[in-house]
């Protein structure tokens, strides 16, 4: 009896261990970066372009290019994702069809970045003659987030309860009346928080935009959809190993990832506080 | 037909499409790849591709095509990391389900949630600035990028997946299970070891799975962390060059339309192969553990 009880202390000690190592991971790298990064960001890193070969100045072409590129992921991927959805939660029969399409959506998450980088070079790049700029970038990235706002808004409408649409069907509505204003509605903090969720991720991604729009440096803000563009992610990367003189600049790469980091967390956050003040709003 | 029963039928086929586009998208992404890719053995002959060591492309008058050396560097850098990640990640989530009190499990999971986030690249940047020269002094190596750095960072970008996967399996274990093991007088751990984490065993295979599908498909980390040299490699403190890393480090200076060109598609295309073989497979696994459910 007294050794089961030793072995349970014992097991559970090591349990609770692994838990408490994964905080300490988390911890010492945002530690690590906070510490470095924070005496580097000030208002003039924040909104200064890159001086002196990118040794001096700041970060702003770089925040306004993945902003750009996100917002192209995000016109492609949130309308195709939310109708993909609806079709799987609201139309279709479960069945052959829908089997594969659902085996095509988790395949589709599986695939690696830099595949979809590939694909981004072969289609928009290549084959649609758009250069690399960034709108390839963009509907590269809105393919690589597709999967994940298809999974999320389907969930979110699966949470709409039956009787929403009975009722509205009951009193002749057609389908597509009763999905745009009984169904959407219900679901539609859901279907926000996904997209968000999924935007962040597409926006501290690199291996896709490598080759299909994102740039070294450049020299003045991108003026159109067919222009190249700097980013975040793309700026730590080449900060850190393709300066020529990256021990100098290593400061200024720390600023960087923790901004990237700030960024991604803040959008996450955001997408919390949506979903619990829309919650609220439709649950009377 | 009036303009309301038109509106609908517009928007059931609109959806349909939408719908059935996922399976096009997956579809082109595969034709694109081979379309490109198998142009590599009008120049290279397949067994050279898949068997010899040698990848140098730009070698003046016999530029050679073997991706052994990267495939090799791949499945062991993947392999070093669940070794790491496995263990630690099925431990936490066995904690998180089974052990932790409810307001310390609400607190855990936003830190896994976070982990999550991290975009790979500040992992890599985290390998380099950190973790590297921790592994140059503890090893006392002229250089910590290396495969076991790699690992390491693999093992953090693989640990949600595999702790958010296995902790729903360990849950989707049914109650009674665990009340029939705790009537006969056995204590919480047994259970959790003879009873609770055999039920869930599948599920915990479907997430390690994930989990090498995402380590071996990442490219940031390794590409950062590894060194990136064009060797097979001997042992953890070689430096690695990675399938990834390799399409990385060289699509952007490779002129369109030659047999290098081709070739970064091809590896790419063993890439999308090799994924789709370890998703396939967690999902196999994913449906054993789902009956539970029902």
């Amino acid at each position: 009896m007294k050794i089961k009880q030793l072995q349970q202390y014992i097991g559970f000690g090591i349990l609770a261990a692994c838990a408490l190592f994964v905080v300490i991971i988390l911890f010492v790298i945002l530690y690590d970066i906070a510490a470095q990064g924070l005496g580097v960001i000030s208002w003039s890193f924040l909104t200064e372009a890159p001086r002196a070969g990118m040794t001096e100045g700041g970060i702003l072409p770089a925040i306004i290019g993945t902003f750009f590129v996100t917002i192209i992921t995000a016109a492609f991927s949130v309308p195709l994702g939310v109708s993909a959805a609806i079709y799987l939660s609201e139309y279709a029969q479960e069945g052959l069809l829908t089997r594969w399409i659902r085996a095509s959506i988790r395949n589709l998450a599986g695939v690696p970045s830099i595949v979809y980088g590939l694909f981004g070079v072969a289609l928009f790049v290549r084959a649609l003659s758009f250069g690399t700029s960034i709108l390839s970038a963009g509907l590269t990235l809105g393919l690589l987030t597709l999967p994940w706002i298809i999974t999320t808004a389907e969930e979110a409408f699966r949470t709409v309860p039956r009787s929403y649409r009975d009722g509205a069907l009951a009193l002749g509505a057609t389908n597509w009346q009763t999905i745009w204003r009984n169904v959407l509605p219900y679901a539609f903090p859901g279907i926000l928080t996904g997209a968000i969720l999924g935007i962040s991720r597409a926006a501290g991604e690199t291996a896709p935009i490598l080759f299909t729009g994102v740039a070294f440096f450049l020299p003045q803000l991108p003026g159109s959809l067919l222009d190249q563009f700097m980013a975040l992610p793309y700026h730590l990367y080449i900060m850190s190993t393709q300066h020529h003189a990256i021990e100098a600049v290593r400061p200024l790469a720390y600023g960087t990832a923790l901004v990237l980091i700030v960024l991604v967390f803040f959008l996450n956050l955001t997408a919390i506080i949506i979903r619990y003040r829309l919650r609220k709003k439709y649950t009377r | 037909m009036n303009i309301r029963n038109i509106t609908d039928k517009f928007f059931h086929y609109f959806f349909l499409v939408s719908g059935v586009s996922a399976i096009g998208i997956l579809f082109a992404i595969f034709v694109m790849l081979a379309m490109n890719g198998l142009q590599t053995f009008t120049d290279v002959s397949i067994s050279q591709f898949f068997l010899s060591t040698r990848w140098n492309p730009s070698a003046f008058g016999e530029p050679s095509y073997g991706i052994l050396s990267l495939v090799v560097s791949s499945i062991m850098v993947t392999l070093g990391a669940m070794v790491i990640a496995v263990p630690l990640g099925i431990g936490t989530a066995a904690y998180l389900s089974e052990i932790a009190p409810p307001f310390l499990r609400e607190t855990l999971k936003p830190v896994v949630e976070i982990l999550a986030g991290i975009p790979s690249v500040v992992v890599g940047f985290f390998g380099i600035v950190f973790l590297g020269p921790l592994i140059a002094d503890v090893f006392n190596l002229t250089s910590g990028l290396n495969a076991l750095n790699g690992s390491i960072l693999l093992a953090i970008m693989a640990l949600p997946t595999i702790v958010s996967v296995s902790e729903d399996a360990i849950r989707s274990v049914p109650k009674d299970f665990k009340e029939a093991s705790y009537a006969l007088g056995v204590n919480r751990w047994l259970t959790l070891v003879k009873i609770t984490l055999p039920a869930a065993s599948s599920g915990i295979v479907a997430a390690v799975m994930l989990g090498i599908g995402r380590a071996i498909g990442e490219t940031m980390t390794v590409l950062m962390a590894t060194g990136n040299a064009l060797q097979m490699p001997g042992s953890f403190f070689d430096s690695v060059r990675t399938m990834t890393a390799n399409i990385a480090i060289e699509l952007g200076e490779v002129p369109f339309g030659t047999t290098h060109y081709f070739g970064l598609f091809a590896v790419g295309l063993v890439l999308f192969f090799m994924s789709l073989a370890v998703n396939l497979t967690a999902e196999h696994f994913t449906k054993k553990y789902r009956r539970y459910r029902t």
